[in-house]
């Protein structure tokens, strides 16, 4: 098992609107440890939503190379990059993204459809439950989106993201839509998570949440400005019904 | 090889979750194909059916069936039709006599008029025949006898009735040897006719009440040239000599010569019952037709529908392009969702054109006939439309961007 999750070397992104080019990104390198916890800020119109599109496997640089937990992912194609996506990826929102008239459970189980592992129905209920255990939701497995707050909303795409068992989970603006509480208890899942061993990628805009990380980057004119490790503030744990010692998702397999 | 199956199978549940999910827009659009497909099943039922009788009819009289017509007259070179029967009595003996093709000759008159017996009383239709009759329409007599030659020359008020106005006249089923008054003139029953149940149109042919085709002449209907003969060749083989030979006496005994326009026509069995399934195979192309049109404007539904349900659902497409789902996975989903439209749309179509058929069969009498092969048939069009008309859209929700999926509000 390589010992970066991601390692990025001379990424630029460039769109073309008609005569005009726009430089999104113009040469960033990052190299990211397995286990860190990173947030990457910066203002609107500073390419950090394009880096985050890259990040997370759903565009591909112009040039430059990204290595995901050691696999080449800039060259891969639409079909090959999902993939790489339901593999590797955990992905939570601003908006929580979640299927609506669809309950929490198959919500979760969702990724682990068009994944490879070949689980069978139960299999994939039993991590889904697992899942959605670990975020505190347990007892609210079969209550739809619309029959859940913002914060418990986001507690199952958390679990969504967790229950492949992925390289990282890539958060882009997830306390957006959630009031000051409840964001606190969100970045704790998201610490309690990082503690047990998980690589957190955070994109935001406010540096209040940015401080729960463990090394903050900002990206200002397509190019990485600081690159810092910082203080983490820890959440205090009292409140949040995330397991003591949460169970990796292959230990209850 | 075992996920890949597997995978099918959860798409298919994520297609048939999006159906429940929207159920009455799902019943909305399967209903263009329901009525399509019922229609197919129906029409092609009626169609076999009509097709069906028709064989019936022609091996029940037998294909060496001829029935000569009175037809039309020139009268100072202008062709034109008239009520004025031109053949009488005498040319059905001649034809008897002088045809050696023809084995029975039976002139007919026809009539309506009401039957009462007692109390009882029944509208029917007359038919003055022959005594060939019988054999012409291999028509036995069930109680009692027909009547006889001598009845026909002495033009004797006797009667012989149907099944159907027997029934309704006699209850009691004692018919044979009473009377019946048929406008006001009394006639004796001599005899009850076998059932025969419904022709190709579905007229009751036991609903009749058969006479001495002199005593209908005389006493009912007044006429002195009767309005048809009815014929039968030896055999079915010399249909067409017979038809010659009374072609020939016929000319003879009018008086007009072998380019002349005949004052009468001529239509065996076999002529009759192709004109008619002609006809019957032209109603069918024509609402085998309409049915194909309902189809695709079902299809055309079906896949405005489809188009709506992916504009709908682009940001549930990001949010599944996301997590991991390939373009595939998605093209999947969505032609599932019109496929699945379209079957079900289609198994229901298939019941209630089975259901049609069985109220038409049952109503009106006509027999109907469904066949596998059509049942199949419609399953299988209903399923190509579904198909067809699904494949752009769900392509369309193949193709979407995830970013701009995901962003879509």
């Amino acid at each position: 098992m390589p010992d970066k999750v991601i390692e990025i070397h001379g990424l630029t992104k460039v769109y073309s609107m008609g005569e005009v080019e726009v430089r999104a990104l113009a040469g960033v390198d990052l190299l990211v440890d397995v286990g860190e916890f990173i947030a990457v800020m910066g203002p609107s119109g500073s390419g950090k939503s394009t880096l985050m599109n890259i990040l997370g496997c759903l565009d591909r640089p112009t040039n430059g190379t990204y290595k995901l937990d050691g696999i080449d992912v800039s060259t891969l194609d639409r079909d090959e990059r999902a993939v790489i996506r339901n593999a590797k990826i955990g992905f939570v929102f601003q908006s929580f993204n979640l299927l609506a008239r669809t309950s929490a459970v198959e919500n979760v189980e969702l990724p682990l459809i068009y994944g490879d592992l070949g689980w069978s129905r139960e299999e994939r209920h039993k991590a889904a439950m697992n899942a959605l255990q670990r975020v505190g939701l347990k007892g609210r497995e079969h209550n739809h989106p619309s029959q859940l707050s913002g914060g418990q909303q986001q507690r199952v795409a958390i679990a969504r993201a967790l229950v492949t068992d992925p390289a990282m989970l890539l958060a882009d603006e997830p306390t957006g839509n959630l009031d000051s509480r409840t964001s606190e208890e969100i970045m704790g899942i998201f610490q309690s998570l990082n503690d047990s061993g998980k690589t957190v990628v955070l994109i935001t805009h406010e540096p209040d949440i940015a401080q729960h990380a463990k090394r903050v980057v900002t990206v200002r004119d397509g190019l990485i400005q600081h690159d810092e490790q910082v203080k983490q503030l820890r959440v205090n744990a009292s409140g949040i019904a995330a397991p003591a010692a949460p169970v990796p998702v292959e230990a209850t397999r | 090889m075992k996920s890949s199956v597997m995978r099918i199978s959860n798409i298919t549940m994520v297609g048939l979750r999006a159906i429940a999910r929207n159920k009455m827009r799902s019943f909305l659009t399967a209903l263009g194909i329901i009525i399509g497909v019922g229609c197919v099943i129906a029409v092609v039922a009626i169609g076999n059916g009509a097709t069906k009788s028709i064989e019936n009819t022609i091996n029940a009289l037998g294909t060496n069936y001829i029935m000569v017509f009175p037809g039309a007259s020139t009268s100072s070179g202008a062709r034109m039709f008239t009520s004025n029967s031109t053949l009488t009595a005498d040319d059905a003996d001649a034809i008897k006599n002088e045809c050696p093709a023809v084995a029975y000759v039976a002139p007919t008159v026809r009539s309506a008029a009401q039957v009462v017996a007692g109390e009882l009383n029944w509208g029917t239709s007359i038919q003055g025949v022959g005594v060939d009759y019988p054999l012409i329409r291999s028509w036995n007599v069930a109680d009692g006898s027909f009547f006889t030659d001598q009845d026909v020359k002495s033009a004797a008020k006797v009667a012989v009735l149907g099944k159907t106005v027997a029934d309704n006249l006699f209850p009691d089923g004692q018919a044979v040897g009473q009377i019946v008054r048929i406008k006001n003139v009394p006639f004796k029953v001599v005899g009850v006719l076998e059932k025969k149940g419904g022709n190709m149109m579905g007229q009751d042919q036991d609903d009749v009440v058969v006479a001495p085709y002199t005593t209908v002449m005389k006493r009912l209907s007044g006429k002195t040239k009767i309005d048809m003969l009815q014929v039968s060749a030896v055999s079915a083989s010399q249909v067409q000599e017979a038809q010659n030979e009374i072609d020939a006496v016929l000319r003879q005994r009018h008086r007009i010569g072998p380019n002349g326009d005949a004052d009468f026509q001529m239509r065996s069995q076999e002529e009759i019952a192709q004109a008619q399934g002609q006809q019957a195979t032209i109603l069918r192309m024509l609402l085998i037709c309409i049915a194909a049109i309902s189809l695709f404007v079902g299809g055309i539904g079906i896949m405005n529908i489809m188009l709506v349900s992916v504009t709908e659902r682009t940001r549930e497409i990001g949010i599944r392009m996301a997590i991991g789902a390939k373009g595939r996975h998605v093209l999947l989903q969505f032609l599932f969702e019109a496929v699945t439209l379209a079957i079900v749309g289609g198994g229901v179509g298939v019941a209630l054109g089975i259901g049609a058929s069985l109220i038409i069969k049952r109503f009106l009498q006509w027999p109907i006939v469904v066949t596998p092969t059509s049942v199949a048939l419609s399953f299988g069009v209903a399923a190509f439309v579904g198909i067809f008309f699904g494949f752009y859209p769900a392509r369309k929700a193949a193709r979407l961007d995830p970013i701009d999926a995901l962003r879509y509000e």
